[in-house]
């Protein structure tokens, strides 16, 4: 089922299907809680879920437990209708946004008392930062137009009030919501323009809001603007209204109690700084190493060129406000370049990019080191890659480092980017602006540190499932596709038609293999191609040797080498001869066969040979064989 | 209607957090520790979601036991 961005959070996971157990074993007492906390609180969790988290910190924090790198934060709450179903919702995302969160709760209806009498529960509390989550209905505006004359000034004189009543009596920041208007129109279009509508009195209310709170400590939390970006239709439910004073639908608790987590997060500085963006298929459409700079897809005009060119503006715009970007991708360096130096519709340029991390190591050890190249922590760090098991990797190896969701169709990434919020801001100034450019001047040219640990781990959890076959008509086409478009990871760059394949597929002195590969996330099709002939006395040549770049680093390699050795033993098989032809693009496998174990035949890197005797350890992942080699035994 | 207190199982025991749960036809809130009124509220918006039914508020207030709320799901999405 389609994820609705807003309404399910779509940028976050799914929850883990033990959810439940883990957390009734935070709960329990475990080490690092705080990170674990911070790991189960960044999925899409559903309401009773958020309550269970919330219970499970709370009891936590009762105990006084050290949950860092989590924050202790007292948040009270008074405003319009029945609260009572935030506030666990609140604790449990605030805890997404690094925030143990204490709520202190009004009494239902207690605004103004609670404001005023230096007694009140609220005031007693000393709390960081008051809530006014106020919603039109609690505003001192009267139904007949005619009596509506001065109610802005009433609104605002009544927010006034209970502002500075937080403020003198508790000395808490306030929080205050903006007012979303109902959807229901009086006369139609001309709400608008007749200022006595409920429509114009709020909007005049806003503006007077963020105007009148420059210079002071209270912070905006624009509602008006959520219930906007849903539909105010969806946002105000009066089934829940009349039922239960739920103030909005409870469709967007979820939503709402995000939106609060983060501003918190804010004002205690735990927003995100950097950005780190994936670059093929993310930046732009297409795989550059393959298409070439001529190939990828950014042009205005092409559906596929626009989506990534948003995503461009979006990171610039981001710069603008002094987020810091970085690249990481798995690519040649200079042909990863070339496309920020001189395609024409690239938006994005060197200059922008602090730290451009383009080679052949995992993410997660690319990321540790822009974080440390920039001296940012990975709690500021954001990365955004189109591919699911890069994802996956990154969360899993570096779980404080956010990472979204995205949607299939990149038409969607810059929006979902932005929805997730990891940028709040609480302030603007001109240092701001110029922080990216501060971060850049300190960047120095990065040497890579030591892999980061755990892969083996991770390649296990995808549940790899690999699949081995001979050439054969389904897959004709796809194979002489792949062999006539593939540049980088490819050995000979032989490129051969349809009917040659076909030949092949007929040739008893050629063996062939076409390979597969699925996993958790689904199937990558078909990713590898090998044709090896009879050369020598009991002698193979590996005549093409290709994969796709989607899976580096999951040893496929490895696995397609072990089904070449099995294979050729089983035919009496004895030398392995692997081919390196130098190209302009395919510097990444010059030490293909050096790191399968290949001994270099002369010299110039050119010809290496593999004996068959030699044994090689299975890789994590399910062998499937069809065709002719179903039958042959492993190892 | 089998599959419904199935459903209607797995809901309660999500919303009142309590594994032991059984939705049956006779089970009514005054059994189940913690249901009150908003947990009724809470529970009513999860099982609206679940079967994607709409409830009026004078239905929702004439529910005396989950047998109740079973059959009017039954009615309204055709289910049985």
């Amino acid at each position: 089922m389609t994820r609705h961005l807003f309404a399910d959070l779509a940028w976050l996971p799914e929850p883990p299907a033990d959810f439940r157990t883990r957390v009734k074993t935070l709960a329990a007492g475990v080490p690092n809680a705080g990170d674990e906390i911070l790991t189960l609180a960044t999925h899409a969790l559903s309401d009773a879920q958020l309550r269970r988290l919330a219970d499970a910190i709370a009891q936590l924090a009762a105990q006084g437990t050290n949950l860092a790198p989590l924050t202790p934060f007292k948040l009270g709450l008074v405003g319009t209708g029945t609260l009572d179903l935030l506030i666990p919702l609140l604790a449990g995302s605030a805890a997404r946004h690094g925030i143990v969160l204490e709520c202190v709760h009004a009494d239902y209806g207690q605004i103004i008392q609670e404001a005023l009498d230096p007694n009140s529960k609220l005031n007693r509390a000393k709390c960081d930062a008051v809530l006014v989550a106020l919603d039109y209905r609690s505003l001192p505006i009267p139904s007949g137009l005619g009596d509506r004359g001065n109610s802005v000034e009433a609104s605002a004189a009544f927010i006034d009030t209970l502002r500075e009543g937080f403020h003198a009596n508790s000395g808490a920041v306030c929080i205050v919501q903006t007012f979303a208007p109902p959807p229901e129109q009086l006369f139609g279009s001309l709400d608008r323009r007749v200022a006595l509508t409920t429509r114009s009195l709020l909007d005049a209310l806003n503006r007077r809001l963020a105007e009148s709170l420059a210079g002071t400590p209270d912070l905006i939390l624009d509602i008006a603007g959520l219930a906007e970006t849903v539909g105010l239709a969806e946002w105000y439910s009066p089934e829940q209204w009349n039922l239960a004073k739920l103030p909005f639908s409870a469709t967007y608790a979820r939503l709402y109690a995000d939106h609060v987590g983060r501003l918190i997060g804010a004002i205690r500085g735990n927003a995100r700084r950097c950005l780190i963006l994936d670059l093929d298929n993310t930046l732009w459409g297409g795989v550059i190493g393959d298409d070439g700079l001529d190939g990828i897809r950014l042009a205005q005009g092409d559906a596929v060129g626009e989506a990534h060119l948003e995503v461009q503006r979006t990171a610039l715009m981001l710069r603008e406000r002094g987020i810091v970007l970085a690249v990481s991708s798995k690519n040649t360096d200079e042909i990863a370049r070339a496309a920020f130096r001189e395609h024409p519709e690239m938006l994005l340029r060197e200059k922008h990019i602090a730290v451009f991390q383009a080679n052949w190591n995992d993410k997660a050890t690319n990321i540790k080191a822009i974080a440390e190249e920039l001296t940012l922590g990975l709690q500021s760090m954001v990365f955004l890659d189109d591919n699911p098991v890069e994802r996956g990797l990154v969360r899993q190896l570096l779980p404080r480092v956010a990472v979204p969701e995205l949607p299939e169709d990149p038409a969607l990434y810059a929006r979902t980017l932005l929805a997730a919020g990891y940028f709040e801001a609480v302030a603007f100034s001109d240092e701001d602006r110029k922080r990216a450019d501060f971060y850049q001047d300190n960047a120095k040219r990065l040497a890579l540190q030591s892999k980061v640990g755990g892969i083996e781990a991770y390649l296990e959890s995808l549940n790899m499932e690999i699949t081995f076959a001979p050439f054969d008509a389904v897959g004709r086409e796809r194979i002489s596709q792949l062999i006539n478009k593939s540049n980088q990871f490819n050995l000979t760059t032989r490129r051969y038609t349809e009917a040659e394949v076909a030949a092949a597929e007929a040739d008893p002195d050629a063996f062939t293999l076409q390979v597969r590969l699925t996993d958790v996330f689904g199937d990558n099709g078909m990713i590898s191609v090998i044709i090896a002939r009879a050369a020598g006395e009991a002698e193979w040549e590996i005549d093409t040797w290709l994969m796709s770049c989607r899976v580096l680093g999951r040893k496929v390699e490895q696995m397609v080498l072990r089904e070449l050795v099995l294979n050729a033993r089983e035919q009496g098989v004895r030398r392995l001869i692997g081919v390196y032809r130098p190209t302009e693009k395919n510097a990444m496998v010059k030490d293909h066969y050096a790191k399968l174990g290949f001994t270099e035949l002369g010299e110039g890197g050119s010809h290496w040979v593999f004996d068959t005797a030699t044994d090689i350890p299975a890789a994590p992942m399910t062998v499937i064989r069809v065709g002719h080699t179903a039958s042959l035994a492993d190892a | 209607m089998e599959n419904i207190y199935k459903t209607l199982t797995a809901i309660m025991i999500d919303v009142f957090d309590d594994d032991d749960i059984v939705a049956t036809e006779g089970l009514t809130a005054a059994q189940v520790n913690g249901w009150d009124s908003l947990a009724h509220v809470r529970l009513m918006i999860q099982v609206e979601r679940a079967f994607k039914v709409k409830f009026t508020a004078s239905e929702i207030n004439s529910f005396k036991t989950v047998g109740d709320l079973a059959r009017s799901i039954a009615a309204k999405t055709g289910l049985k």
